[in-house]
């Protein structure tokens, strides 16, 4: 298989996620769409290094699955806190800075 | 020696800044005291210098502290007390502190007292600053802060109204026969501090010339190299310093603003607008002889100005009725015969006349003081008369200074006056020596009609129902000293005097033969005299000076008008000036600040067209930036393809 395959695989997951970034109202399901996007981001990154034969983009990869756990994490924490004062996760329902 | 430098430079600021604690409050006597204490110190510190440099003949020069230093430019604090400084600073510590002792009694019942007293000692340091230093740029610091301190005391009533302008020649603001002295104080400040500024900017570019052309300001460095410059150089340099000279003495076209600074408080314009700031100008062109005698023909257009100004003022005063601005009108006289003096190169003779008339003017008016104070602030001399009996002392010192001024012998007057005369006789300007003289003979008749007018005849202030009472004794014992100087003080000090400062001016060259000196003393007395002797007949004759038919005469008018000097300033230059102003107020609202405030509208509107975008809904914001983003990615693709 050529990079290109990994690559548009990459390319329709990361457009899967952000249409789920877009279309769901949930915030739970928005953080799932947030985690597809990291993860096609992170699929190119470990294709072209492996083509490239450069094990900097895997490193990377590595990286960004950590950051994507820290980011989690804090996320659900706010989202449990969210879900406390408003007892609802829906992202309608906290719009509190409208211009 | 230079520790009562300091003394006597700074005594004063610590009395103006101890005194301004307490401005805010209601009558302290110690403030008054305790600034008059602290100009005696600054006097006495005075005397010491003046006796040290009479018997050592060293002057005192002192560096405090570096003040610019910028590349080749290097503008230190330097003060110097050399003959001509150290005369300066006793008239000027002397006089002052008279004034102080004086405002004691002046102010006593004003209730900004202590703000007073504050701006009177930081007039006296100004003054300091402006004798002491010895450079230009000092002395232009101590010039503007005269002119500030000016400002502040001839404003210092600023809450009166103004006066309407009218016709009526005995009420309008602008006629020396009303009872105003000008349209209100604040006017007669704003107008003095302005007319001073418009002078001020021509001295600034003499001192520009200097600096550019010599590259110094220090008074020595400049006065040994002036001569290598240019002649026509030199000419403006001069001219330009001499502008700013003619400001600050209100020489013509500079004078009217001295006469309506008779608004503020009676010891300021004694202390100010008679002994000291008004002479700055004159102290200029002596500090600047050098420059000065280099081009002999600014020298004499000094000179023949100074008579002109003699002789016109001299003339204003003859109709006056405002006792305070008799005795400026006379002012500018005085300053008229110093700037003669000075023009045709008799330096010291100048600064000999300025100290005399220090000491006779201040008290002249601190007089003038006592006879408003004890008939309620009334300023009309005809509505006085016969004060003589209720006020004896007031009533002898304003004379013997009447006498002084007039020039009889053997008072200071006299021994200065006579000088001048001669000079201008002997250096053969015989014109301006027949303006002088006949000055002379006016300057003892309108003095000696002010006396006769307040101290004898009718008492006319019985139909105001005054009752005029001599003021405190303290007030009268600060005038004695000055009064006793102005009558041997040109007696005692002129040997000494003349031998002191030829050390640092010019000696006088002039050749009079004795026997003409002695023709030129005679006819003088004899004018002096006799317009003394016409002032007193007349009175004891008439009770009055002019007939009702020359009342209506129009030189008449002319004179109590000013020449008609405040309506020309007032028509020719302030009303164009205003609508000058109006319209460029107008161009400022239509086009400036529209074209200011449509920018920020711009951008205003823009903000709240677009407010819309900002919806506060998380996915819609993540939709537009993903449209964005798209567009920008097509956008880059197009670009890339086209490249």
């Amino acid at each position: 298989m050529s990079l290109n395959e990994y690559l548009i695989l990459s390319t329709i997951i990361f457009s899967i996620g952000l249409i789920g970034v877009i279309r769901r109202k949930n915030l739970l399901m928005l953080f799932f769409a947030t985690e597809i996007m990291l993860n096609a981001v992170n699929i190119g990154l470990v294709a072209i290094s492996k083509f490239h034969g450069d094990l900097t983009g895997q490193m990377f990869a590595f990286f960004i699955v950590a950051v994507a756990a820290s980011e989690v994490a804090i996320g659900l924490g706010l989202l449990i806190l969210l879900f406390k004062r408003k007892n609802n996760i829906n992202l309608d329902s906290i719009q509190s800075m409208k211009g | 020696m230079e520790k009562y430098l300091y003394i006597a430079l700074f005594a004063p600021l610590v009395g103006s800044l101890v005194a301004a604690l307490f401005a805010m409050r209601p009558r302290t006597l110690f403030t008054g005291i305790f600034t008059s204490s602290m100009l005696a110190v600054s006097m006495i510190a005075s005397f010491i210098l003046l006796s040290h440099i009479i018997s050592t003949e060293q002057i005192v020069h002192v560096t405090m502290m570096d003040w610019i230093s910028i590349g080749n430019l290097s503008i230190p604090f330097g003060f110097v007390a050399d003959q001509v400084s150290v005369t300066m600073m006793v008239v000027v510590t002397l006089v002052s502190t008279m004034v102080h002792i004086h405002s004691i009694g002046y102010m006593d019942h004003d209730k900004s007292f202590n703000r007073y007293f504050s701006y009177l000692s930081a007039f006296v340091f100004s003054m300091m600053i402006l004798i002491m230093s010895d450079n230009f740029a000092g002395l232009f610091i101590g010039w503007e802060g005269v002119g500030l301190c000016s400002w502040l005391l001839i404003g210092f009533w600023y809450h009166k109204e103004d006066m309407p302008k009218v016709k009526d020649i005995t009420k309008s603001p602008f006629s020396t026969l009303s009872p105003y002295s000008s349209i209100s104080p604040g006017y007669a400040a704003n107008e003095a501090f302005i007319t001073n500024r418009v002078a001020d900017l021509g001295m600034l570019v003499g001192i520009f010339l200097i600096y550019w052309n010599l590259g110094t300001l220090q008074y020595d460095e400049v006065f040994e190299h002036i001569g290598s410059l240019s002649q026509g150089l030199i000419v403006a340099i001069a001219v330009f310093l001499f502008i700013g000279a003619m400001g600050k003495s209100a020489q013509f076209p500079f004078n009217q603003w001295l006469a309506n600074a008779m608004e503020g408080p009676t010891p300021v314009s004694a202390l100010i607008h008679a002994a000291t700031m008004v002479t700055a100008g004159v102290y200029l062109v002596i500090r600047a002889n050098e420059i000065f005698t280099i081009v002999p023909a600014v020298g004499y257009f000094i000179a023949c100005l100074g008579a002109a100004v003699a002789f016109g003022a001299a003339l204003m005063a003859l109709v006056a009725t405002n006792i305070k601005k008799i005795i400026a009108f006379s002012t500018l006289s005085q300053l008229g015969y110093m700037f003669v003096a000075a023009g045709l190169g008799a330096y010291w003779v100048a600064l000999f006349h300025l100290a005399m008339h220090a000491f006779f003017k201040s008290v002249l008016f601190l007089g003038a003081g006592n006879v408003m104070h004890a008939t309620e602030n009334e300023i009309n001399i005809k509505n006085m008369g016969g004060l003589h009996k209720h006020m004896k002392p007031t009533s002898i010192i304003m004379t013997i200074a009447s006498f002084s001024l007039a020039g009889i012998m053997p008072l200071s007057g006299y021994f200065s006056k006579d000088i001048i005369l001669e000079v201008a006789f002997g250096s053969h300007t015989y014109i301006l020596w027949a303006i002088l003289y006949v000055t002379a003979g006016l300057t003892a008749f309108y003095s000696f009609r002010l006396v006769m007018y307040v101290f004898h005849g009718e008492e006319n202030f019985k139909k105001f129902g005054y009752h005029p009472h001599e003021t405190h004794s303290y007030v009268i014992a600060s005038m004695v000293p000055l009064a006793v100087l102005a009558i041997v003080g040109g007696f005692l000090t002129k040997n000494t005097f003349v031998e002191m400062i030829t050390k640092k001016l010019p000696e006088l060259e002039i050749h009079l033969s004795h026997s003409t000196a002695n023709i030129l003393i005679a006819i003088t007395l004899l004018i002096a005299s006799s317009g003394i002797a016409f002032a007193y007949y007349r009175h004891k004759k008439c009770g009055t000076y002019f007939s009702a038919n020359l009342e209506n005469t129009f030189v008449y008018k002319l004179l109590a008008n000013q020449f008609y000097m405040p309506h020309i300033i007032d028509n020719v230059l302030l009303k164009p000036y205003l609508a000058l102003s109006k319209l460029a107020w107008k161009i400022d609202i239509h086009v400036v600040d529209n074209i200011v405030d449509g920018i920020a509208k711009t951008v205003y509107n823009t903000g709240e067209k677009s407010k819309f975008a900002q919806n506060a809904n998380l996915s819609k914001s993540l939709l537009t930036m993903v449209i964005g983003l798209a567009f920008f990615v097509v956008l880059s693709a197009i670009y890339g393809f086209a490249k």
